[in-house]
């Protein structure tokens, strides 16, 4: 994958096809401590520890339509050639827990890619599972609850348009504010 | 400090939003549009899923086409993708394979526009794999 972005729309689809109703994915970014965290957190169908043992191998999976299973072996791999490292806890009927920790200065450390526009699609394009999307960087936090937001909306469908260029906007214009740098 | 959109700005447009709303669901229902389903796994997403699920929800606006985009898994044609589903209202769904932009564009067009078919539909055992989920 070519940018974090990237693994987190594929993660959080692991947690859709899991049946999850709410997905959190929890970002921590410290550049300074040379730290960057992606922790994904839901309350899926989660796994057994049989299962949960062998997402890391690339041919596992759970789905009938392809014989391989990518997902995870992939964020590994980023994650480890920044000598990071993933570590996924499951429970099974209660969720699962994945967090992928990164050097933040690594020179093999992938970049953002476009976050904006990916948590806005995930919001639009999955309309009936709900997500918190919490970024934090050094002190500072930007957080945004797709519950929240269809509250204020009143019944206007989140995946309007309008409403998606709006929570695009919104997410871009505040990560900025609080110093993050989607380029990087 | 820049002034940041927050949700008193999202409260403000609502309203806008939901009068140009009530005025169209007069006119039509929802299950009368047009659904595109984008396929985005791992196989789909390293393939540009993203930017094509971007593209249709843009040019639908665009073109005036009410429609809604939305994600759905992997459907088994890792080799063509970023695929596509699009049902038009009232027919069985079509799968497209290897839609760039150029693609969707002319699947706009002509398919969802005019119902005629394009290239690069992928026929087959679509249902195989919904009876086999339902197992």
């Amino acid at each position: 994958m070519k940018d974090l972005s990237m693994h987190i729309m594929d993660i959080v689809q692991n947690s859709t096809r899991a049946n999850a109703t709410l997905i959190k994915i929890i970002v921590n970014e410290n550049p300074g401590l040379n730290m960057l965290q992606i922790k994904i957190i839901d309350n899926g169908d989660g796994m057994d520890p049989e299962i949960t043992k062998q997402v890391s191998n690339p041919f596992f999976t759970s789905r009938t339509t392809r014989k391989v299973g990518l997902g995870i072996p992939l964020l590994i791999q980023n994650a480890e050639q920044t000598g990071g490292n993933v570590s996924i806890e499951s429970d099974k009927g209660k969720g699962t827990i994945i967090t992928a920790s990164f050097q933040h200065r690594h020179i093999d450390r992938v970049p953002w890619g476009d976050i904006p526009g990916t948590i806005t699609l995930l919001f639009s394009g999955n309309p009936s599972i709900d997500f918190v999307y919490s970024h934090h960087f050094n002190n500072e936090v930007f957080e945004i609850d797709s519950r929240i937001i269809k509250k204020e909306l009143d019944g206007i469908p989140i995946n309007q348009p309008a409403i998606i260029k709006f929570i695009k906007e919104m997410i871009d214009e505040n990560l900025k504010n609080i110093g993050v740098d989607i380029n990087n | 400090m820049t002034k940041v959109k927050s949700l008193d700005d999202l409260r403000k447009m609502r309203d806008a939003v939901k009068s140009k709303l009530d005025l169209r669901e007069k006119g039509d229902k929802a299950e009368k549009v047009v659904q595109i389903k984008v396929s985005m796994a791992t196989c789909g997403i390293a393939s540009g899923a993203k930017e094509i699920m971007t593209y249709f929800i843009e040019e639908l606006e665009h073109r005036s086409i009410e429609g809604v985009v939305t994600q759905t898994g992997c459907m088994g044609y890792c080799y063509a993708e970023p695929t596509i589903e699009v049902t038009l209202p009232g027919e069985d769904p079509v799968v497209f394979g290897f839609v760039d932009t150029k693609k969707a564009s002319e699947i706009i067009e002509k398919y969802i526009k005019k119902g005629e078919l394009v290239d690069g539909i992928i026929p087959a055992s679509y249902e195989t794999i919904d009876k086999e989920k339902t197992k």
